[in-house]
């Protein structure tokens, strides 16, 4: 079964016909001709096809397209231009925060989202108590960046970028 | 992955007829456990009825106790003021669950829905009766070491995997069901099932029927989730547990614990707890109780370490939990 739906993609209105079974990530990728989100796991494991869909972070993978008729999606791609870089694009680039810059995207982006929920007052599981303020210590960052892997291990400058970025 | 029909539903009455009409239509949530399980080919819905657009999104007040939506994402509700406040065990096992991208997406019915993470359930290639009953359990002579120790039988092990309604237990909580026959209500402990000669199962609800709201009454006492796990972020629970606690004298006046990574169902520990009411809130009756509770288990050789993990995550618990009244 096909299905018409429209999608705004940094910034860019797309109407499209899609298959029910295509996904978010497929589509922006396949379709779209958007390659910044990274199919990893394909399975919500992993985290590097990340994006900001209707301004919060969620993994593309797992995500229909046809559900998501109307919304509005931020991929890393995005954020910044090559001239003039998101604050987290620059912060990853000055602290090293990838080797091989796969999940790199889903990193940024995922890193923006968590930003927001953080200034958001969300608590996180190393809040020390769920019913106060958090506040953005590197455990907090550690924990809320948990949904994202690396397999170059590159957690440490991605922790001090995010740390950077956030001021 | 088959080809499915999608339906977005207007209203909860039509979502229910959609799917109540046709044996392979399914509600869809978040989608986070849904759409994996259709990847792995051990789902195949014909129709999915898209429900996150129901008015079932808000977290309220009511008789004295709370209202969530069935559409409440999972992040929003652990970071909901009330929830904060006055549930702090449900806000702390929502955010020991998944990551914060799939918390974002994932919904209070789904999560409550959701499947065991049994590995051969997960993989269509090995027997598995919960999958496809009459086949056998793969688990029971394989790997086994994150499965079930309480309330297991001879056809499946599986646990249930949600943290959220691990915590629900323990809160007493009451899901609100509308189906094609009407509207019901279920409590949290009658919902999940045991997996007896039917692990095929996970709950007592019918084709058709939709959660609309979970239900949370008032609770007096503190509350506290603790998550045993094989990593300290974005894994499973080996063992968890959720318990509302009140002292009152240096006495237990009331008590609620509840299992996770135990069983085929978050499992209240009902032994434990008469054991414990009215008598001394002391480290050696909450071993004594959660030994009590334990003697029920059926461990195998892998799973083994599981009664002494929960004996002394139960005394942990509790006992963080008397030194706040």
């Amino acid at each position: 079964m096909e299905m018409t739906i429209t999608l705004t993609v940094d910034g860019e209105s797309h109407t499209t016909t899609v298959d029910t079974r295509v996904t978010v990530l497929d589509l922006l990728r396949e379709r779209l001709g958007v390659p910044a989100p990274k199919k990893g796991c394909d399975h919500g494991q992993c985290g590097s096809c990340t994006v900001l869909l209707d301004g919060r972070r969620v993994t593309t993978c797992l995500a229909f397209a046809v559900q998501h008729d109307g919304a509005e999606i931020v991929t890393a791609a995005g954020l910044g231009s090559a001239e003039a870089l998101h604050p987290m694009q620059q912060a990853f680039l000055d602290h090293d925060g990838f080797q091989c810059g796969y999940c790199t995207p889903g990193q940024i982006c995922s890193a923006v989202g968590m930003l927001d929920e953080l200034n958001a007052g969300w608590p996180s599981h190393a809040s020390p108590d769920v019913a106060a303020p958090p506040e953005r210590t590197p455990e907090e960052i550690r924990e809320r960046m948990s949904g994202n892997l690396c397999r170059c291990g590159a957690y440490v400058n991605i922790v001090a970028a995010i740390e950077e970025a956030a001021q | 992955m088959r080809a499915f029909e999608f339906e977005r539903a207007d209203d909860a009455h039509a979502a229910v007829a959609l799917v109540a009409q046709r044996p392979k239509a399914a509600f869809l949530g978040g989608g986070t456990n849904l759409v994996d399980h259709m990847k792995l080919g051990i789902a195949a819905p014909e129709l999915l009825v898209d429900v996150t657009r129901l008015p079932f999104d808000a977290v309220e007040e009511r008789d004295g106790g709370v209202r969530i939506g069935g559409a409440v994402r999972n992040s929003v509700l652990s970071a909901d003021p009330l929830i904060r406040e006055r549930y702090p065990v449900l806000s702390e096992a929502l955010v020991a669950g998944a990551s914060g991208q799939l918390r974002n997406l994932a919904t209070t019915a789904g999560n409550l829905l959701q499947r065991t993470r049994c590995l051969y359930f997960q993989d269509r290639t090995t027997p598995c009766n919960k999958r496809v009953p009459g086949s056998g359990c793969s688990a029971i002579p394989g790997n086994s070491r994150e499965l079930g120790i309480l309330g297991v039988s001879e056809h499946c092990i599986a646990t249930h995997p949600s943290d959220m309604a691990v915590a629900m237990a323990a809160l007493d909580a009451v899901v609100q069901v509308r189906g094609p026959a009407g509207a019901r209500e279920i409590p949290i402990g009658d919902l999940h099932r045991l997996p007896g000669d039917a692990p095929q199962r996970d709950t007592t609800l019918e084709h058709g029927e939709l959660i609309t709201a979970v239900d949370l009454p008032a609770v007096p006492g503190a509350s506290a989730y603790r998550k045993v796990r094989d990593r300290s972020s974005y894994a499973f629970a080996l063992i968890s547990v959720g318990a509302v606690l009140e002292v009152a004298a240096g006495e237990v006046a009331d008590v609620r614990i509840a299992l996770g990574g135990v069983a085929h169902k978050p499992w209240r520990a009902e032994h434990a707890e008469a054991q414990l009411r009215g008598g001394p809130a002391t480290e050696d009756a909450f071993r004594a109780a959660a030994e009590a509770e334990l003697e029920a288990a059926t461990p195998n050789d892998d799973n083994a370490f599981k009664v002494p993990l929960a004996r002394n995550t139960i005394v942990a618990v509790l006992r963080d939990l008397a030194g706040r009244s």
